[in-house]
């Protein structure tokens, strides 16, 4: 499957750029860019995601390394949890009222 | 009054499931993504936007870099260099948007130095005073976070995302520009006279941003339909010339629209005639500096081809040398 944005008339490959905006959070992606290598990319990633210091750390991954799911299945896929509400707490209602629950 | 309603055809048409649900999405309020499916239509009109958008990012630093060897302060000029590097930022930001939907860089870049691609009109006026920072700052800016409020809603979720971006970012620009004619309203005689004389020159064009009446814009509609588009030009521009007038009081400068007027009824601020015939003469490529800055774009990517090759080679350098140590 093609990477939105790839294409064989781009001269450096994609790369996807995910920050962590404090220690102790996950890395959140944030967009992506072009470069020619990871260092560069990288450096790219501070500068233009970076310049008001929303991070403490970045990752970047090329593009074409990431697998998704088949965004035609979505339905199908994602079907599993459908129906089950007795997976959250907020099915049990008859405990309302008590305390610590 | 009795009307007949057509019975609307257009209902009874068999669509794709991949139609329906792209309908559903937008209908829903949701947001269409990269690999779903989408009318070529839908695909070409953001294209065309995000890329003007972000044309218009890029063009656009050339105005006020123009200022930054000559900016009064160091602090100023610190400041300046933010706010281009920004636009830059802005610029990267929705090319990549725009890359989501197939178009390349290369081909984006090239439609821009040949002279195919629109950018907004704006950028081809000349800075010829410092005031130009500040009016720039607050009613080009301005104009331009009015307008791009709404579009963080877009119905194009990386569109949105970037917009979300850039709107943060732009505050600064619109504030700091305030600023700086602030200053200059609080001091000299002369100083007063170059912040209203920018002022006078911006106002106008600044109002242009928002595009032809509603009436004479052929793509509105349909980008409202798919809820790309929030709100009408004019719908905007109105919205924006209510937040001037109470500014321009606190700046002491003079809009310059002599039928500026509240108007009790509507509660809102009418304007005076707008002079289009300038707006579409800037469009056609006969604005004061059109050519001038195509041209440095031209020679900006021409300088810069050097840099890329290298990092190029740079990159092919060192895989092979990784794949020569891995063997």
């Amino acid at each position: 499957m093609t990477t939105p944005g790839d294409s064989a008339a781009e001269i450096w490959p994609l790369w996807e750029v995910f920050v962590r905006s404090n220690r102790g959070l996950s890395h959140v992606h944030v967009g992506s860019l072009h470069a020619p290598d990871e260092t560069l990319a990288v450096r790219n990633a501070r500068d233009l995601y970076t310049r008001r210091s929303e991070g403490v750390s970045v990752w970047v991954v090329p593009a074409a390394a990431i697998t998704t799911s088949d965004p035609d299945a979505k339905g199908a896929f994602f079907e599993s949890p459908a129906g089950k509400n007795y997976r959250h707490a907020s099915y049990y209602s008859k405990s309302e009222g008590v305390k610590h629950l | 009054m009795t009307s007949t309603i057509t019975p609307d055809t257009s209902a009874t048409a068999v669509i794709s499931v991949e139609e329906q649900q792209f309908n559903d999405l937008i209908e829903a309020d949701s947001r269409i993504e990269p690999r779903d499916w989408m009318p070529e239509g839908y695909r070409k009109s953001l294209v065309r936007q995000i890329s003007q958008h972000a044309h218009s990012e890029i063009i656009g630093m050339q105005p006020e870099s123009n200022w930054i060897t000559r900016a009064p302060s160091l602090k100023r000029k610190a400041i300046l260099i933010a706010k281009v590097q920004d636009e830059a930022g802005h610029g990267l930001y929705l090319y990549s948007a725009a890359q989501t939907l197939g178009a390349t860089r290369d081909d984006m870049t090239d439609a821009l130095i040949a002279g195919k691609a629109r950018y907004s009109s704006i950028f081809n006026y000349p800075t010829p005073s410092w005031a130009d920072m500040g009016s720039i700052g607050w009613l080009v800016d301005g104009a331009a976070i009015c307008n791009q409020v709404p579009l963080c809603r877009a119905s194009y979720g990386p569109y949105g995302r970037a917009m979300v971006r850039i709107c943060k970012e732009e505050s600064f620009h619109q504030r700091q520009g305030f600023e700086i004619l602030l200053e200059l309203m609080a001091g000299t005689e002369e100083q007063r006279q170059m912040a209203q004389d920018s002022v006078n020159r911006w106002y106008w064009p600044a109002l242009m941003m928002f595009g032809p009446p509603d009436d004479d814009s052929p793509n509105s509609a349909q980008s409202m339909a798919w809820k790309i588009k929030r709100h009408s030009n004019d719908e905007l521009r109105q919205r924006f010339v209510n937040m001037l007038v109470p500014q321009a009081a606190v700046l002491g400068v003079t809009l310059p629209d002599p039928d500026l007027h509240f108007n009790e009824e509507t509660q809102q601020w009418d304007l005076g005639e707008i002079d289009w015939t300038e707006f579409h003469e800037v469009l056609a490529g006969r604005g004061p500096n059109n050519a001038q800055r195509l041209q440095r774009r031209r020679d900006a990517h021409e300088d810069g081809r050097w840099v890329r090759e290298a990092a190029s080679a740079y990159a092919r350098k060192q895989s092979e040398r990784s794949e020569m140590a891995a063997s």
